[in-house]
């Protein structure tokens, strides 16, 4: 419903009205901003040495190279991975047979309802730590485990959105079950999916700060290391924020190209789309 | 296993600070984010674009740098300084679920079809009243299983708050792991349990609201 529907086309009281509320609200909001400029001016947010280490190239360097460079790169294998272990587990949920079907399902339903942190812990610690894999791959396989659990939701969904007419083509034609699948079923099923995987990878992307606890490498560890030496916490924390958020909008914004190229006006797949919009 | 037998009594107090992190910030999110929804659906524009400059910016950053910003950041402006720990952890798991609660009540206010508005509209009411009246009672009910999802994210969520020093159940398994490394994986799989319960608890209780709710459409 567009929100026009909602109020008529004002008339001159109408307007005057929301001439007004407007106005108050934007005392409000200008009220707001500037009693936190003013807090941030009386606490001395503003004083260059505060911000020195953001505009030193050394920091900068750090912050882009070992920072938001190892994030992405969390983020991109955890989501290499979380596409096979996606598709290995979502195929294995829609197998006819029960003793495959049922001990997929119980998979991708644990790791699914298991906290991302209390996985990534319990990875960290168990085979992480001393002459184990480490912080770095703690995360990724913590991330590989969650993120393909709900991928392996969407393959099904999307094979399952696939019309019946095409299986049933497919099956009248004589081809077999891996055929179907794999020839029919499964390239119309990721045009579908596409724009919720790369949705899926901005949950990834943000996800990776989890291994802040870990003291895995990252945007979040850089940005530690620095307001520890600093005790600039306030100017890194906005840093980190709007490095977390560009990239993030950029891929949200590489999402919508991908629907509008692959997969038209058509309506986007329902469970495809939660994740990103529940905030997990 | 036995570790957390004989712990019990720690696990379960973990939980229910994991709870509680739960109920307080499901209440004030929801409150925060109908709030923000109605800025988003409402004529004055101002506020229309705070709101989706709010959802957006709070939507793509983490959780966790929203937790820096509450528990690192605003101490040094004098800001949170003696807030019980508890209370921060409310306030950065509301900041970031009421972006989420906002998108799910907006897009429930989409889903009311067209024609009650135009009636609403016909027979005279104002906005506050089609709102009140008739599109938000129906849109809580296409609400219900978007919702859901967002609190059922919501506590899985509370887990970051361990990462700062509250003690609840995702770092309660931490500490009896440190103690009892040989039962590493049984813990996980206790304290996986106790979060898989919570899960389960809501999606069923979404489950029953949406079937008792339901209406002929």
């Amino acid at each position: 419903m567009s929100t026009s529907i909602l109020f008529d086309a004002p008339g001159p009281r109408t307007v005057a009205r929301h001439r007004l509320y407007s106005i108050i609200a934007y005392v409000a909001l200008a009220a707001l901003a500037a009693a936190a400029v003013w807090r941030m001016y009386d606490t001395g947010q503003f004083a260059y040495d505060q911000w020195e280490p953001l505009l030193t190239p050394a920091y900068i360097e750090a912050l882009l190279v070992d920072g938001l460079l190892k994030t992405l790169q969390m983020a991109f294998l955890s989501i290499v991975l979380a596409v096979v272990f996606g598709l290995v587990f979502g195929m294995g949920k829609l197998s006819d047979h029960s003793w495959v079907s049922w001990p997929c399902w119980v998979v991708v339903e644990f790791f699914r309802a298991v906290p991302l942190l209390l996985l990534i812990i319990f990875i960290f610690f168990s085979f992480g730590v001393g002459d184990g894999i480490g912080s770095f791959w703690s995360v990724v396989v913590g991330l590989t485990l969650y993120n393909g659990a709900v991928l392996a939701e969407v393959f099904r969904a999307g094979v399952n959105a696939v019309p019946r007419g095409q299986s049933e083509a497919a099956y009248a034609i004589g081809m077999r079950k891996t055929q179907v699948m794999n020839i029919v079923l499964l390239p119309q099923a990721v045009k579908i999916m596409l724009p919720a995987i790369i949705s899926q990878c901005v949950v990834a992307l943000k996800d990776t700060s989890l291994g802040f606890y870990i003291l895995a490498p990252g945007l979040t560890a850089v940005g530690r290391g620095i307001w520890i030496q600093f005790g600039n916490q306030f100017q890194v924390a906005i840093v980190v924020a709007a490095l977390y958020i560009l990239a993030n909008l950029v891929l949200t914004w590489i999402a919508t190209w991908a629907q509008r190229k692959f997969v038209g006006e058509r309506k986007p797949l329902a469970l495809a789309t939660a994740p990103q919009e529940t905030g997990e | 296993m036995e570790a957390v037998f004989s712990n019990f009594d720690l696990v379960l107090r973990a939980f229910w600070v994991t709870l509680q992190l739960l109920v307080y910030s499901a209440l004030a999110s929801l409150v925060l984010g109908t709030f923000l929804a109605a800025m988003r659906v409402g004529p004055i524009a101002v506020l229309r674009r705070f709101g989706s400059l709010y959802v957006s910016i709070v939507r793509n950053t983490p959780l966790l740098v929203v937790f820096i910003f509450i528990f690192n950041a605003l101490p040094t402006l004098d800001l949170f300084v003696d807030t019980p720990f508890l209370v921060k952890g409310v306030v950065a798991l509301t900041i970031y679920t009421s972006a989420f609660v906002c998108e799910a009540i907006r897009s429930g206010i989409n889903a009311v079809s067209l024609g009650q508005a135009e009636a609403a509209r016909a027979v005279g009411l104002t906005f506050t009243q089609t709102m009140t009246q008739v599109i938000l009672p129906q849109s809580f009910r296409a609400v219900v299983p978007p919702l859901a999802s967002v609190l059922i994210a919501l506590a899985k969520n509370t887990s970051v708050a361990a990462a700062f020093g509250i003690l609840e159940a995702t770092a309660r398994m931490r500490s009896l792991t440190n103690d009892n490394a040989d039962q590493r994986t049984g813990i996980f799989i206790c304290f996986a349990i106790g979060y898989i319960i919570i899960v389960e608890v809501m999606s069923a209780g979404a489950f029953s609201l949406e079937r008792r709710w339901r209406v002929a459409r």
